[in-house]
């Protein structure tokens, strides 16, 4: 298999390491195999903000991304909404009822190659989302080079062929330079717990104009910090 | 103008055989022939001179020998068209008014009155926007003057038969069937009108009968017709669809001769030529054709003559099921008012204030002076152009459109089968074979198994665009095909494009890649045919606003993805809730910011906000009442970031204090 990860010697040693590894961290766009990003709380829209900010690339290519949801997941958490999404970013929703038409969809999405992504939501631990079909998945989306995300809610990290599994959360938010009662950009407690080729670990995410930054030090100013669990 | 009048001066036929002897006995100065006719008319109107003085000269002969003047040839000539000019003179005000003082010098008038001088006794009616010298330019070249009718159109022209119907409720026939089928038809007492926008608010375009009972009339205001029926009930109008619908009927009405056409938008004009007979004579079809419109729910008035023009004014304006033949075409048509000739408003009231009423008063005026009186109008509002239409001289062919062709394709079965999958490949190969032959692509794809015990099912797939891969139409019925119950098996199967349109053959890359747009497509059809075509959209934008209707849900089989684009400078959340959560929230000041807010269950505290960003309701599509919203941009205690707004403001003219919600979920 032809992984596009970047091998193991390049990556970080530790998750809390030293403060020269910022060549080592992962490369914060989407890559071409099969992540799954499991939501801290099930109204938090850390994990939607962080996947997102993966798509530059995507975007960039110009090709449209795949977005399947089960029905369960629209009515929580609500639709996509384009104004919001990066600029650019061509959308095909698709809304099914159960999980294995999840699964399905994405695979179709994946054999296609006019797909630039291919992103599902589902809801819980189904039966159907089971080592196999997220092999399957991966493996398709290594074959075809397309970017697999798949984000869980409500989902307990059971036996899957993720390459890598993230745990995202909120942090506080940025201070807004001009008001200093509002939130300002977003940051996210990205936690990488599991990967395959290179050492999981924990950072600061936060959306930047080429993907997601990673940073093991939170530039302190923030004023209030309740949730300030950990800062790598 | 009367019958005798009528069949004195006009109509003479031209024996062609007589017309070169004639015409060189008879030297005749007739004015020369100018450029000036629209060019439509200069087929009908700019016939050989030697035939137009022929039929000029035998109108002569024949009027002076209703005088009973025996002259010699050539000054009966002069005799009889002076007795022209005096019975023009002495019918008043309806000839005069044409003969004006440019028209008196015309071709028609003898040679005496080539000059300058003003028909005594006949008023002098100035051209509209013309000044005199144009008027005397036009002078020498008015060409046609007075000419006689022409020689009577060829048997052939004449011996069509061409069926005008007139669908005289069209729109709301159509309104009142869809309503029926969605089990929701108005009852019959109640006023229904259709409503499209006008300069100054909606206007009437059709109405029912009940409607037009209660005084409703089309092409007035909606609320001029509110006040004088207020139970009214206005449905806006689908011109478009109507269109649609009225092609789909052209088609349909090809149960009965191969040639028909859409005409205008409620008519249809067909060839029937050679298939009346099959359907029992003109009658009888005419009777046929409006019991089965009349089944389908449209009121119809058909009618048969031996030219469309004739055809369609007998529809309009003649009698139930008019039939005219060649020998009854000029009776029938003469009583019908001039609007018959498919003449614009304006010139139908020009006409009428001439005094020129029917068509049979057009008949009766000498064409030259219609020819010039009328110089100004477009080429196919000139009433002699619709008039010789009407009359055959003219041709206007029924110009039918091409019936799309169908594509099927069919298996029929030695032994019944109890899996139509092993066929599906050969189907699809033969179906593809026979769109590439004709160079299209299906969109919709049905297939159908008829059980042995007569049993049918059928299965439907579409397609993003034209396709003829067969490997890809077989796949769009996978998994599909075995929720067909069996029964016993099938013994037929039929696979049919049921929609295909005209497909260019794609360029393909050089490197052997395909287009992506065709990839794509193909994914959107297989996602399609097993999800439904409900469940795959692509957002598009809608002219709005309010955040949930700034944005819409296109099906992605119709519409290609596209580019978002930032709707607003402010921030927008990442994801929208359909329909907004309320929330029960507590704030230090009713304006102010909310402090702590209670969602499922879970009471938050509020540790920083934006806001408020004031979204005003569409005073021009919301109801009255509805009230505006403050959204705030928020972070709670748990750091979530959500769009929460304030439904209304404190002081507004509710009684009900303003309710809160959850609109979206920022990253």
């Amino acid at each position: 298999m032809d992984s596009p990860l970047r091998p193991a010697s390049t990556l970080c040693r530790s998750p809390d390491g030293d403060a020269d590894d910022g060549n080592a961290l992962p490369s914060g766009v989407a890559e071409p195999t099969l992540a799954e990003f499991f939501a801290a709380t099930v109204t938090d829209g850390a994990v939607t903000g962080f996947v997102c900010s993966q798509l530059a690339a995507v975007v960039a290519s110009g090709k449209p991304v795949l977005w399947v949801q089960d029905r369960l997941t629209q009515r929580e958490t609500g639709k996509p909404f384009p104004p919001g999404l990066p600029q650019g970013l061509k959308l095909i929703l698709v809304t099914v009822n159960r999980a294995v038409d999840v699964v399905w969809s994405m695979e179709e999405g994946l054999n296609c190659s006019a797909v630039g992504a291919v992103l599902g939501e589902v809801w819980g631990d189904p039966a159907a989302l089971d080592f196999t079909a997220t092999k399957r998945l991966a493996m398709r989306a290594e074959a075809h080079g397309i970017p697999a995300l798949l984000i869980r809610r409500a989902a307990q990290p059971n036996l899957s062929a993720a390459r890598q599994r993230w745990r995202i959360a909120s942090l506080p938010a940025r201070l807004d330079p001009d008001d200093n009662r509002a939130p300002g950009a977003a940051l996210w407690q990205a936690d990488l717990f599991r990967a395959r080729g290179r050492a999981p670990g924990q950072w600061v995410a936060g959306p930047g104009p080429a993907g997601v930054v990673l940073s093991h030090h939170l530039h302190m100013e923030t004023g209030h910090s309740p949730a300030l669990r950990a800062t790598g | 103008m009367t019958e005798e009048m009528h069949a004195r001066i006009l109509p003479f036929p031209a024996r062609p055989h007589a017309t070169a002897g004639a015409a060189a006995a008879l030297p005749l100065h007739m004015p020369h022939v100018s450029q000036t006719i629209p060019a439509a008319l200069q087929g009908p109107l700019l016939r050989p001179l030697s035939v137009i003085r022929l039929a000029q000269v035998q109108a002569i002969r024949a009027w002076a020998g209703a005088l009973e003047l025996d002259a010699p040839e050539g000054k009966a000539a002069q005799v009889g068209s002076r007795a022209v000019s005096r019975a023009g003179s002495g019918l008043g005000s309806r000839w005069s008014c044409l003969t004006d003082h440019a028209s008196s010098v015309a071709g028609a008038m003898p040679h005496h009155r080539m000059k300058d001088e003003p028909h005594p006794g006949s008023p002098v009616i100035a051209r509209r926007g013309g000044d005199p010298s144009a008027a005397g330019s036009d002078r020498a070249s008015v060409p046609v003057g007075g000419t006689a009718p022409d020689a009577p159109p060829s048997t052939q022209a004449r011996s069509r038969r061409i069926v005008s119907i007139h669908l005289t409720d069209f729109a709301m026939d159509r309104w009142l069937r869809s309503a029926a089928a969605r089990q929701d038809a108005p009852p019959d007492d109640l006023p229904v009108v259709l409503a499209t926008d006008g300069p100054h608010g909606p206007v009437v375009s059709a109405t029912n009968r009940a409607g037009r009972m209660a005084g409703v009339r089309c092409g007035l205001r909606v609320v001029d017709m509110r006040a004088l029926c207020p139970g009214l009930h206005v449905v806006p109008a689908d011109p478009d669809g109507d269109r649609a619908v009225l092609d789909r009927l052209v088609l349909w009405a090809r149960r009965w001769c191969p040639w028909t056409a859409p005409d205008g938008p409620d008519g249809i004009v067909m060839d029937a030529t050679g298939s009346d007979h099959l359907w029992g004579g003109p009658a009888e079809m005419l009777r046929a054709i409006e019991g089965s419109l009349g089944a389908l729910g449209f009121a119809s008035r058909p009618a048969m003559a031996p030219t469309r023009g004739a055809a369609w004014a007998l529809a309009r304006h003649g009698a139930v099921r008019a039939v005219a033949m060649p020998d009854t075409l000029a009776t029938l048509t003469a009583p019908l008012p001039v609007q018959a000739l498919r003449l614009d408003p304006a010139t139908v009231l020009l006409l009428q204030r001439l005094g020129l009423g029917t068509i049979g008063d057009i008949v009766a005026v000498p064409r030259g002076s219609l020819a010039r009186r009328f110089a100004d109008a477009p080429p196919m509002q000139h009433p002699l152009a619709r008039l010789d239409q009407l009359q055959g001289r003219l041709p206007e062919p029924v110009n039918a459109t091409y019936d799309p062709p169908r594509f099927a394709v069919q298996a029929r079965l030695a032994e019944p089968v109890q899996d139509p999958t092993p066929l599906l490949p050969d189907l699809c190969a033969a179906l593809c074979q026979a769109l590439a032959d004709a160079g299209h692509g299906a969109r919709r794809l049905t297939l159908t198994v008829y059980r042995t015990d007569a049993e049918v099912s059928t299965v439907t797939a579409a397609t993003a665009r034209a396709s003829r891969d067969p490997d890809h139409l077989r796949r769009l019925f996978d998994d599909r095909l075995t929720r067909i119950d069996p029964g016993f098996g099938f013994e037929l199967v039929t696979l049919a494009a049921a929609t295909s349109e005209p497909m260019t053959i794609g360029q393909t890359r050089l490197d052997g890649g395909t287009e992506g747009g065709a990839v794509l497509a193909q994914m959107v059809d297989r996602l399609s045919a097993r999800l439904g075509p409900q469940a795959i959209r692509t957002p598009a934008r809608r002219p709005s606003h309010i955040p949930e209707r700034s944005l819409g849900w296109a099906l992605a089989l119709s519409q290609a993805p596209r580019g978002t684009i930032p709707w607003t400078w402010m921030d927008r959340p990442l994801r929208l809730y359909d329909m907004p959560e309320e929330i029960f929230v507590l704030y230090a000041l009713p304006e102010g910011p909310p402090a702590q807010f209670r969602w499922r269950r879970v009471t938050c505290r509020i540790a920083r906000f934006a806001g408020p960003e004031r979204i005003a309701p569409e005073w021009w599509s919301d109801r009255p009442g509805t009230r505006l919203r403050d959204y705030y941009r928020i972070e709670d205690d748990v750091c979530r970031r959500l769009w929460i707004y304030r439904d209304g403001v404190y002081g507004d003219d509710h009684r009900d204090p303003p309710r809160w919600f959850v609109h979206g979920i920022y990253g």
